[in-house]
């Protein structure tokens, strides 16, 4: 098997033993992103000098006995191109960034860093992460590797892709209403979107700050624990951040779901859901169920207005949150101004796409005097009572279970047309958000095209470890599918 | 709710975006509906309830007054579009 | 013409005295070279986020209890989006829908009539950078190093109605906050400043007339100018059958006139909304009362302190508790040399002489009051006499020199033998046969220009007194 094809804490072991070096590791890995990135399109920038320079001082240190501790050490990493990376362009796929280096690294990069992983490029995502099919990047969409006439689904879909088609073993992306976990389900992986405070934000290029959360993307469960464990904890730089009481996340990979409440919301099963992805959600259900889960359909209203109230309020953050990109201090300027004003607006016009555009009205619109009330202060309201509904169900559940997304990856170019539409798609995902909570989607199924299909299990706020157990005991039961297109390969 | 010619406008100054009538056009329709489909949440009876701005209730993150940071000026000006005199450069503003 | 009265509020906006930023922790040093006192989270660089100075909430609080307002135990920050070069992030971190204080006043007096002047509200935010308009090349500069800095921004009710009540209140605020030690409040330095807001109407109406917003005013005296134009410029339109538009003013001093300010191109709404990024301000009722009992004394309760315990007129003592910092030095001195008067006559006199011709701010006093208790052991112990102790206290004022060290370095010692000075004396006397006989002829006064001869001859180390009394007894004889 190419080492490509290992898993991250696969690769990890293999390194620690010596049967692999770091280098090694870089140069399979950036030969993959040679031969087929062309295809998928799945990389904004491929940091080949970068990668090889640390892959040796990683080298050093894990010789040195200084990364016993760390699982990760050595195993490069793709990195979603909102979250900084010093001295390494950070475009968020967007033109308004697209010569921006940033002077600092995010904390996860530190973090990560730290735990001796290499990053080795990052990847295409929808423009300032405004998407569900990574369609609306500056720099081309990204394909979809079981099928490229299909999108990875949005917006970390390079980082969807890029693990699915083994150009990278996990990826970082990041998740505000589905982001995570619906490109996982669309691509045939595993994605983590934890809890809201859990893993510092600062460095995060910021779309709805009350929403936004970094998360693994990778091939299965336990890599999706390790990073978890890497990334996480307490940053004093990120007043929204919360210390949690218990880090260990990787000992909760044990099969085991004997007695574990799972709800399932009969909302979820409503027409719009596609009859394949129903009846394979229900399937794992059912596996759960004879593993010794007990496993009820339930009530849980307010199903229909989280996606109102997602949109209002992430509309209204991002617009204030992408006011700061206006042609002054970086970032692209327009060449074409004859004063201040002409620099803002055609800045901002000639550098962001259109559905950055369309959510920015939106936002104005709902902040705007005379409409706060009834937009945005009634959104926080659903908001609330959204959590509380959530937490009612968790007085009798230990995981929620759903699908992750109403079918399986959309094709391309259809999408974009009717933005309406696609919003309807984040129906499952964005109440995870607004109530905080951790989420996780894994592969549960082929469809009759031969698109993989996702099931997502909810969790209560800073549960990660019941999650990861349940998550980990669907797993086993079933093995990773690999796309086509690396499937040709041993 | 109607979303006018007005509207558009209004919301466009208020992100600074200069729009061409065809954007302005396609933004009413998008708009439209969008904030007709979020007028949905006007069915949830919301009489009451807290708005929730932070799902959390944490309060009271502070830091301590003490200087942490060195002149770095470098660093942020390596991305200025335009620079000058150790600042950054726009075209005169008019008080 | 009909009688009009003028009715202002005021915006006062506060630079407070921490040593760090509101969100990160840059120095908000006052100058410095451009953008060298930024941070990629005060630069409003992509990702950053704003974590709250401790110290800022204190600050404010202590504002708040000073001013007599109602605490909001449970504030928020909230975001005030509008574009402008000096504005980062392209928002302002503020307090709209829960401001730290509300419901205050402070009491003034003018012309021996007391008021109370109403405070609306105290909020935090912070501040924005500084753009340095470039004349040569038609362009303008940003400097971020103001970014970030800490305000407390305290708005007043309308209830003011003249000039005078306006600067009334204005010093008053200003001596409560550099009581406190919260801000330096130096308008020159732009620690403090001002925005006037104000109406006319017919005397006897109870309607607010439309209001302007003036800018620009960079010293009491203008603020003053200003409220008189402004004033009779609105009155001037109603008297024309005119009316008065809704707008920002821009004062200039220079042309003693205002100009309305280019409207900005967007509309003015500032979309308001809570600021994800930063949780709640939560303030206990405990940390409230430690607040209220680390309050320092405030000035009134130290003018009768000092009347009553160093046995100062009332006159004396409001010129010593005027400044905190002179009330400061005036204890610590009279603590070490037990001659409150004295002290007191120093401050008085001397001091306050000695800031005008500076043109200084007695929160900047620099000496110690340890020098200043010297020198007046000097005096008392007859070491040196009053002119030269004059002389020493400049110096003490302008470089804060021992006055010990000094006296000995110059040589200005008192010449102790008496001896000498009577030899002196006679010779003088000898000298000057006509003033003599001028003084025995009645003309008690020619005394005087023989006592100044003889202080020259004694190149000024004797006592003007002591000289006197030899003199006298010499010329007696």
């Amino acid at each position: 098997m190419e080492i490509t094809a290992l898993t991250a804490l696969e690769l990890g072991k293999k390194i620690k033993a010596g049967e692999v070096t770091v280098e090694e590791a870089v140069k399979a890995q950036l030969e993959k992103i040679k031969e087929r990135d062309g295809m998928y399109n799945c990389y904004v920038t491929v940091m080949e000098e970068e990668a090889l320079k640390r892959a040796a001082e990683v080298q050093k240190q894990i010789d040195a006995g200084e990364l016993d501790d760390s699982p990760l050490a050595g195993v490069p990493v793709a990195i979603k191109d909102n979250i900084c990376t010093k001295g390494v362009l950070t475009t968020c796929s967007s033109k308004i960034l697209n010569n921006f280096k940033p002077p600092y690294d995010a904390t996860v990069i530190e973090k990560l860093e730290a735990a001796g992983a290499v990053i080795i490029g990052k990847v295409n995502m929808d423009e300032f992460a405004m998407g569900s099919t990574t369609e609306t990047s500056y720099y081309g969409p990204t394909k979809n590797p079981w099928n490229t006439e299909r999108v990875p689904g949005g917006s970390s879909g390079g980082a969807a892709a890029a693990v699915a088609a083994e150009e990278a073993w996990y990826a970082l992306g990041s998740d505000t209403g589905g982001s995570i976990r619906q490109p996982s389900s669309f691509c045939g992986v595993t994605g983590l979107k934890p809890t809201y405070g859990s893993v510092s934000r600062y460095g995060l290029i910021a779309y709805a700050s009350s929403l936004d959360q970094i998360g693994p993307i990778a091939r299965n469960v336990s890599d999706c624990a390790a990073v978890f464990e890497a990334i996480a904890g307490y940053d004093a730089k990120d007043s929204t951040s919360v210390k949690m009481e218990d880090y260990h996340f990787t000992e909760a990979l044990v099969d085991d779901v004997k007695g574990l409440r799972i709800g399932i919301p009969k909302g979820y099963l409503g027409e719009g859901l596609d009859p394949e992805v129903k009846e394979a959600v229900l399937a794992a259900a059912k596996t759960l169920e004879e593993k010794g889960a007990v496993v009820e359909m339930f009530d849980m209203d307010m199903v229909d207005y989280a996606i109102p109230a997602y949109y209002v309020i992430a509309s209204a953050e991002a617009s204030s949150n992408l006011s700061r990109f206006d042609g002054v201090k970086y970032g692209y300027r327009t060449p074409d101004f004859e004063d201040l004003q002409d620099v803002y607006k055609k800045t901002r016009d000639e550098g962001f796409g259109m559905e950055v555009k369309r959510r920015m009205m939106i936002g104005a619109f709902v902040l705007s005097s005379g409409y706060y009330d009834a937009y945005y202060i009634k959104a926080l309201q659903v908001k609330a009572l959204i959590k509380k509904g959530f937490d009612e169900a968790f007085a009798k559940y230990d995981i929620i279970l759903g699908p992750t997304a109403p079918t399986t990856a959309l094709k391309m170019g259809e999408n974009l047309s009717d933005p309406l539409k696609m919003y309807l798609g984040d129906i499952y995902t964005v109440s995870v958000n607004l109530a905080g909570l951790p989420g996780i989607s894994l592969p549960c199924g082929i469809d009759s095209n031969g698109l993989p299909i996702g099931v997502q299990m909810i969790g209560q706020a800073f549960s990660e470890k019941t999650l990861i157990r349940a998550a980990y005991s669907l797993e086993q039961t079933r093995s990773y599918e690999r796309p086509a297109c690396v499937k040709g390969e041993n | 709710m109607a979303i006018t010619d007005e509207t558009i406008e209004y919301v466009a100054a208020l992100a600074k975006l200069d729009l061409t009538d065809e954007e302005k056009e396609r933004a009413k329709k998008d708009l439209g509906n969008i904030i007709g489909y979020v007028d949905t949440m006007n069915q949830l009876d919301t009489t009451g309830i807290e708005p929730m701005s932070h799902v959390f209730a944490y309060h009271n993150v502070f830091r301590e007054d003490i200087v942490t940071n060195g002149p770095d000026r470098e660093n942020i000006l390596a991305n200025a579009p335009e620079e000058k005199d150790g600042g950054f450069k726009v075209p005169r503003t008019v008080e | 013409m009909r009688e009009y009265e003028t009715v202002i509020g005021l915006e006062v906006h506060c630079e407070l005295a921490t040593k760090t930023k509101i969100f990160c922790g840059c120095t908000t040093e006052f100058g410095g070279e451009p953008n060298t006192h930024v941070c990629p989270v005060c630069a409003g660089m992509p990702g950053t986020l704003p974590v709250l100075n401790k110290q800022v909430v204190e600050y404010a609080l202590s504002a708040g209890v000073a001013l007599n307002c109602d605490i909001t135990q449970y504030c928020k920050f909230d975001r005030k989006n509008y574009f402008y070069p000096d504005l980062p992030k392209a928002y302002q971190i503020s307090q709209l829908y829960l401001p730290i204080c509300r419901n205050g006043h402070v009491d003034i007096e003018v012309d021996g009539v007391k008021k109370s002047i109403g405070i609306h509200e105290i909020h935090m935010e912070e501040d924005a950078g500084k753009l340095i308009h470039d004349e040569w090349e038609d362009c303008t500069i940003v400097d971020y190093n103001r970014c970030g800095v800490p305000l407390i921004e305290i708005v007043s009710e309308p209830d003011m109605r003249s000039a005078d009540e306006v600067i009334a209140y204005l010093e008053k605020l200003r001596m409560i906050l550099q009581y406190l030690g919260v801000s330096d409040c130096k308008m020159q330095e732009g620690s403090l400043r001002a925005d006037i807001n104000l109406s006319v109407r017919e005397v006897g109406s109870d309607k607010l007339g439309t209001r302007t917003e003036m800018k620009n005013m960079n010293s009491f005296k203008a603020i003053a100018r200003a409220i008189e134009g402004e004033m009779n410029r609105q009155i001037e339109l109603l008297e024309d059958g005119k009316s008065v538009t809704q707008e920002t003013r821009r004062w200039d001093d220079n042309k003693c006139a205002s100009y309305a300010m280019r409207s900005k191109e967007d509309a003015q709404d500032y979309r308001y909304f809570p600021d994800p990024d930063l949780p709640p301000v939560s303030i206990s009722d405990a940390w409230l009362e430690r607040v209220k009992a680390a309050q320092p004394e405030m000035r009134d309760a130290k003018l009768a302190r000092y009347v009553e315990e160093y046995g100062l007129t009332e006159h004396d003592a409001a010129i010593l508790t005027e400044s905190r910092k002179v009330a400061d030095i005036f204890e610590a001195a009279a603590a070490i040399c037990k001659k409150p008067k004295e002290v007191s006559n120093w401050l008085i006199v001397d001091t306050m002489r000695l800031l005008k011709v500076h043109e200084m701010d007695a929160a900047d006093l620099k000496f110690s009051p340890e020098h200043l208790a010297k020198l007046i052991a000097l005096l008392d112990a007859g070491t040196i006499n009053r002119p030269t102790a004059r002389d020493v206290f400049e110096k003490i004022f302008t470089e804060n020199v021992d006055p010990e060290v000094y006296v000995e370095e110059k040589g200005l010692k008192i010449e102790a033998d008496d001896g000498a000075l009577k030899s002196v004396i006679e010779e003088i006397v000898a000298a000057n046969p006509q003033s003599v006989a001028d003084y025995h002829a009645g003309k008690k006064k020619a005394i005087g220009f023989l006592v100044g001869q003889t202080m020259k001859a004694m190149k000024g180390k004797a006592d003007p007194g002591t000289v006197n009394k030899m003199l006298a007894e010499i010329l007696n004889q």
